[in-house]
């Protein structure tokens, strides 16, 4: 009964349907979003099923609108989501911003094209790295997941929704498009499996409510409005009460409180997967759909007798400095094989501190990177 | 002495931003009257504005309130509504802000009949930012980026609401208070999308650059302007130049959004299985 019970858990799903699964688990009930290549598929799941669990779903008339319609949702109590492609996340910027200042947990879907502009609607790109982290303007926090099998996609999504509600903070899932488009065995796990975190609430009544008053955690509790706790909200640097705010002093305070509240809290964030790194003389660092030619370059290495080991990110912001810091100390040579031009690459040689070689390797040409190419770089890296 | 107003106000944002004689005040006096007159629980009533001057008003008031960002209220307030529509939603935007940077948001909010009030100030100009034009500055008057007169041709934002498809649609003046106070009344009882357009002054920017130095001299120029919607009809076209029409233009009945989308889940409900 158990067995047949898991094979029914079983699916084959697109990385896109994976990862509308994935947030109905962790408890989505909004979505607003508007039509793009290679993410459409998210937000026409949604259709057809929140109103099922009695969600809603809107197509706003931009990405702007559907991105104001998810922070609005989610200050009324709602658990929301909104997906997208490049063009349409540069338009998300202005009110992801505000969603970073206002301590709005929503998540937000990058399926990642190639770039810039419209760049390559159907072809795959992790062009998209440095825009995750620094897109919207001003110093502020921002969680960066990426996935890299249809599987992590779901998984992943869940712990994005977690993610933003603990810390309340946007939460951006970068997808490319090959795994967003790609089906894959998927296992659905029953909802009792599953963690689902919801936002903490002010347990104070309403008179003594600061609705930007953190807890020991970094995190302030969150009112949702309509719950009786009557608050203010402004895209202005503003105090623990939530209004308007010019002293530098307390300006410096409150910049300085959202960007901690998740460096402070890194090792809960912080998730990266090793594969044969412990004897590891080279090390490849990926992760979304390259990390798994990635993962075949260090067998097809291995078999050569290189001593290659793989780390995978799976959280990219906040960074794993320390982490990549260590293995920079172990190893003679790292190798970033990404769709872009270096941008992580930049990360890790940051992190490595000039203890050892950091070598991008970048493809901007629409097409995947395959695991002989990164065995080709290794090669040509280790005659150096 | 407590007035109605200082049931509603959040003394401690106060002196406010706003300069002497501008026609913010009015306004916030008007929506709250309004407020007051219906018995509205203050905890069931959110306000969400954009940027400039007119947005400031959420900080003055104490309800759950929201500055977002420059033209998007609307936008942020569909998703406040969608997610629990026992709120009362009021959408507070200048003219800049509402038909320039928030045009497009304007028109499909009216479009989706989705049951806000927005309440627009239109005071002609930007005048946080030092007296620019937008879109509804009359043509051949002046701004700080018109130096030599305005060529553009202005909305009508009644007839753009009316248009676009919304429920309720009306115009007052901050010289008219008491007309105002009323019709806000009635927009914030239309269930749907419902526009106030209150003609308002800037004396610091507009009323500068346009030869008219003091709040008097603006109140005045608005009172000329302001023409009850039955006289206006009787206008000739020549007439009818630089006249605003002013009362209520449209109130009709027609299902408005959520409830559609109740009659959504409704129907997806009963069609069941998982996909």
């Amino acid at each position: 009964m158990n067995n047949l019970k898991k094979k029914n858990n079983i699916k084959l799903l697109q990385g896109n349907e994976a990862c509308a699964e994935g947030a109905l688990l962790a408890g989505v009930k909004f979505f607003a979003g508007y039509p793009i290549t290679p993410s459409s598929e998210i937000a026409e799941n949604m259709a057809r099923k929140l109103p099922k669990i009695g969600g809603k779903f809107i197509q706003m008339e931009d990405e702007i609108a559907s991105m104001a319609a998810v922070i609005g949702a989610s200050i009324a109590g709602l658990k929301s989501l909104t997906a997208t492609s490049g063009p349409g996340m540069c338009l998300k910027q202005e009110n992801l911003g505000f969603a970073s200042i206002n301590e709005i947990p929503c998540v937000v879907v990058n399926a990642q094209r190639g770039g810039p502009s419209t760049g390559l609607p159907t072809k795959p790109s992790q062009g998209d790295m440095m825009q995750a982290r620094w897109g919207t303007h001003g110093d502020h926090p921002i969680i960066a997941l990426a996935p890299s099998t249809v599987n992590e996609i779901l998984t992943l999504t869940i712990k994005a929704f977690n993610f933003s509600e603990k810390y309340r903070t946007p939460v951006i899932l970068l997808l490319d498009e090959v795994i967003a488009h790609m089906r894959e065995k998927v296992e659905i796990p029953a909802p009792e499996d599953i963690e689902v975190v919801n936002r903490k609430k002010p347990t104070v009544p309403p008179e003594e409510y600061l609705p930007f008053r953190p807890d020991e955690d970094g995190v302030p509790p969150m009112a949702n409005f309509g719950e009786g706790y009557r608050y203010h909200i402004t895209g202005l640097v503003h105090s623990e009460k939530g209004l308007p705010i010019s002293d530098s002093q307390q300006i410096d305070h409150f910049i300085r409180r959202i960007n901690d509240k998740i460096n402070k809290n890194i090792k809960d964030i912080l998730i990266y997967e090793e594969y044969l790194l412990d004897d590891a003389k080279i090390a490849l660092i990926a992760y979304g759909s390259v990390a798994r030619a990635a993962e075949r370059t260090v067998k097809l290495a291995r078999e050569e007798g290189l001593k290659v080991g793989l780390l995978k990110l799976l959280t990219i912001w906040p960074f794993c400095f320390e982490k990549v810091n260590r293995l920079a100390q172990q190893v003679d040579l790292i190798i970033v094989p990404e769709m872009n031009l270096g941008q992580m690459a930049l990360e890790v040689e940051r992190a490595s501190q000039g203890k050892c070689r950091v070598v991008p390797y970048g493809r901007v040409d629409g097409e995947l990177i395959n695991p002989i190419e990164i065995l080709g770089k290794i090669r040509e890296e280790i005659k150096k | 002495m407590k007035t109605v107003i200082d049931n509603y106000i959040r003394k401690e944002m106060f002196p406010n931003i706003w300069c002497p004689g501008c026609g913010n005040g009015i306004v916030l006096g008007a929506i709250i009257r309004a407020i007051d007159e219906l018995k509205w629980d203050k905890n069931k009533i959110v306000a969400v504005s954009g940027i400039g001057c007119s947005s400031r008003i959420t900080g003055y008031v104490d309800f759950c309130t929201m500055n977002t960002t420059h033209g998007r209220a609307l936008p942020f307030a569909t998703g406040i509504k969608m997610a629990n529509h026992d709120l009362k939603v009021i959408v507070v935007m200048g003219d800049g802000d509402c038909s320039a940077i928030g045009g497009n948001h304007f028109i499909h909010a009216a479009r989706r009949n989705i049951d806000l009030t927005a309440i627009v100030i239109n005071n002609m100009i930007y005048g946080m930012t030092g007296g620019q034009y937008s879109p509804l500055t009359p043509t051949d008057k002046f701004g700080s980026t018109a130096p030599y007169g305005n060529i553009d041709q202005s909305f009508d934002l009644v007839e753009l609401a009316i248009t676009a498809g919304a429920s309720y649609v009306a115009r007052g003046t901050v010289y008219n208070p008491r007309q105002s106070t009323s019709l806000i009344k009635r927009a914030l009882n239309k269930k749907g999308f419902s526009v106030v357009e209150v003609i308002s002054d800037c004396p610091v920017s507009y009323g500068k650059m346009n030869k008219m130095k003091s709040p008097v001299d603006m109140l005045k120029w608005i009172k000329d302007i302001a023409v009850s919607k039955k006289v206006w009809e009787g206008l000739s076209p020549d007439e009818k130049k630089g006249k605003y029409a002013i009362g209520e233009f449209l109130s009709k009945d027609r299902p408005d959004y959520s409830e559609l989308y109740e009659e959504i889940i409704k129907k997806a409900q009963k069609m069941g299985g998982n996909e």
